[in-house]
């Protein structure tokens, strides 16, 4: 047996999702959509993987005020997250205009499995 | 006595991305009592809003409408259309007006129409302003009157009770300018007496078509059955399926919260919502509740120009260059600085690295005119030459792909109005007109 906490016992938050996706909500807020094929997956997922504000804050590099929920959705077997924008969708420097391409740190991110 | 079901068609969940003729088929042979779809979205960013143009297609949207007024000229099925021309202000919705009458010119179609401006009156919005009527939403800006005086062009998403007006007004087709998505499938629901909040909740499902089902590919349409306790969705197309976690997942969409919904007049609450398995290919919906808001608030979506943009794209293979790229990118800054020390923008997107995650600056550049092409010659010239820490390439360091290498890209927009304004009567700011084409 592989000492825990080792790679061996790890997995991406993208291996066990069925999706990982982001979008804006408006022009001022991005949402983050972890979903599940199952409802154990879901389960599982939600009471070892520790995706509270602060984790969050700690994978996108962002204040933790900027992290404005994480919702729990059980119909949908869902993990919702909010994120402020740090700039308004399609001004000026924006590099993303509809926040399609912001989930990837959060699809790599790896979690105890 | 009221009717005990009423069936929607959302042909597709965006006018003119395209309707599947078999679904399009399809779903007028189950005989709904509305066509309705969804023309606009804010998604696309706020140069379309402030530039009047549409960012869908002309022809593509065209297209579509013929099959909709087809159907419903055919079936006599009214016809209801939000956020026309994608923004949804007096540009965009005569730009499909416009098309709509080329297209009943040339058939003959003579539908009672109604048009429905959602451009805000600035007069009105100043003595809202001054009454402590408007506050901001998702963010802490609050509004001023310099925010009212330079904005480009202002729209209010209108609920539900403008389009039930021109319902009683006798209207077969309507077309509205900017409008909360669900509204256009609902209108008729409510005339008719079935639950606000399943209406409400039956419209976020309609209002990206065939979305809420699976596989979620390609543009097509989603049929809604609403009765008095629940209603049930199902994909006009039979390769397609509704599926519990299709229509559960959908409620996530575009959405920072899925239990709370907010429109003009309400919310819906969805903690107590029961998504059910009818069929293998339908899902039945109940228990989403309607919550009355104190007050009536229309939500401002408004831009103003901040400038204006210039771009060129250039590719660089040379390893020396990508290893000293940082310090590359600071010798370009530096020459543009030299001669243009402030009062623009210089945005360096390094795909391949961190284009799309790198971090931004956050300052604003206002310019009065477009000084971007000469910032952007200098800044090209530049960085084709600067040189960097271990050049050996020397005699250009960018691969440009086009030429002219430098594309202008017109004026750049921001979103400076996104506020709630509180109003006594939902249908007085937003001005219908009847006509027949």
């Amino acid at each position: 047996m592989p000492p825990s906490g080792s790679l061996a016992n790890t997995v991406t938050v993208g291996d066990v999702a069925a999706f990982v996706t982001s979008k804006n909500a408006g022009p001022y807020k991005l949402t983050l959509d972890i979903v599940f094929s199952t409802a154990a997956d879901y389960e599982r997922f939600v009471g070892q993987a520790g995706l509270d504000r602060e984790a969050i804050a700690a994978i996108y590099g962002i204040p933790l005020a900027d992290v404005l929920d994480v919702i729990h959705f059980a119909p949908a077997f869902a993990v919702k997250i909010a994120l402020r924008r740090r700039i308004t969708a399609g001004a000026a420097g924006d590099s993303d205009v509809y926040g399609a391409q912001q989930h990837v740190p959060l699809m790599q991110h790896r979690i105890a499995w | 006595m009221a009717p005990d079901s009423l069936t929607v068609f959302a042909p597709q969940g965006m006018l003119g991305y395209g309707i599947p003729e078999r679904s399009m088929r399809l779903g007028v042979e189950r005989r709904p009592d509305v066509l309705a779809v969804d023309a606009g979205s804010i998604d696309p960013g706020p140069h379309y809003l402030g530039a009047g143009v549409s960012f869908t297609n002309r022809r593509s949207v065209r297209k579509d409408l013929e099959m909709i007024l087809d159907a419903a000229h055919a079936h006599r099925i009214p016809v209801l259309i939000g956020s026309a021309g994608g923004a949804g202000g007096d540009a965009h919705l005569d730009w499909l007006i416009e098309i709509y009458r080329e297209i009943c010119r040339e058939r003959g179609y003579s539908f009672r129409t109604a048009r429905i401006s959602a451009e805000i009156d600035r007069d009105w919005l100043r003595r809202r302003l001054a009454d402590g009527a408007i506050s901001p939403l998702d963010h802490d800006n609050a509004l001023t009157a310099g925010h009212l005086e330079r904005a480009t062009r202002i729209v209010g998403q209108m609920g539900y009770e403008p389009f039930m007006r021109a319902i009683e007004a006798g209207a077969e087709v309507v077309i509205a300018g900017r409008a909360f998505d669900p509204a256009m499938m609902g209108a008729h629901a409510l005339l008719r007496g079935f639950d606000r909040g399943l209406t409400v909740h039956m419209g976020k499902l309609l209002e990206c078509g065939g979305a809420a089902a699976y596989p979620r590919h390609g543009s097509d349409g989603l049929l809604a059955t609403l009765h008095h306790d629940s209603f049930t969705v199902e994909p006009p197309n039979p390769d397609k399926v509704c599926t519990v976690a299709s229509v559960a997942a959908h409620s996530l969409y575009e959405r920072a919260n899925p239990y709370h919904m907010e429109f003009p007049g309400g919310a819906i609450d969805l903690h107590a919502t029961r998504f059910e398995q009818e069929s293998e290919r339908v899902v039945r919906i109940s228990g989403t509740r309607y919550i009355e808001a104190p007050h009536y608030t229309i939500k401002l979506e408004g831009v103003e120009r901040v400038g204006y943009r210039t771009i060129a794209i250039a590719g660089v293979r040379d390893p020396i260059l990508i290893s000293r790229f940082d310090e590359y990118v600071t010798n370009i800054r530096s020459r543009v600085a030299e001669r243009y020390p402030d009062g623009y923008r210089l945005t360096v997107h390094s795909y391949g690295r961190n284009g799309v995650m790198g971090s931004i600056e956050a300052a604003r550049a206002e310019q009065p005119f477009d000084t971007s092409a000469a910032v952007l010659a200098l800044t090209r010239s530049a960085a084709l030459h600067v040189t960097y820490p271990g050049r050996k390439g020397i005699a250009g360091n960018l691969a440009f792909p086009f030429s002219p290498s430098d594309i202008a890209v017109g004026p750049v927009y921001e979103f400076t109005i996104h506020h709630l304004v509180k109003v006594e009567d939902p249908c007085a700011l937003f001005a219908m007109d009847l006509f027949t084409p």
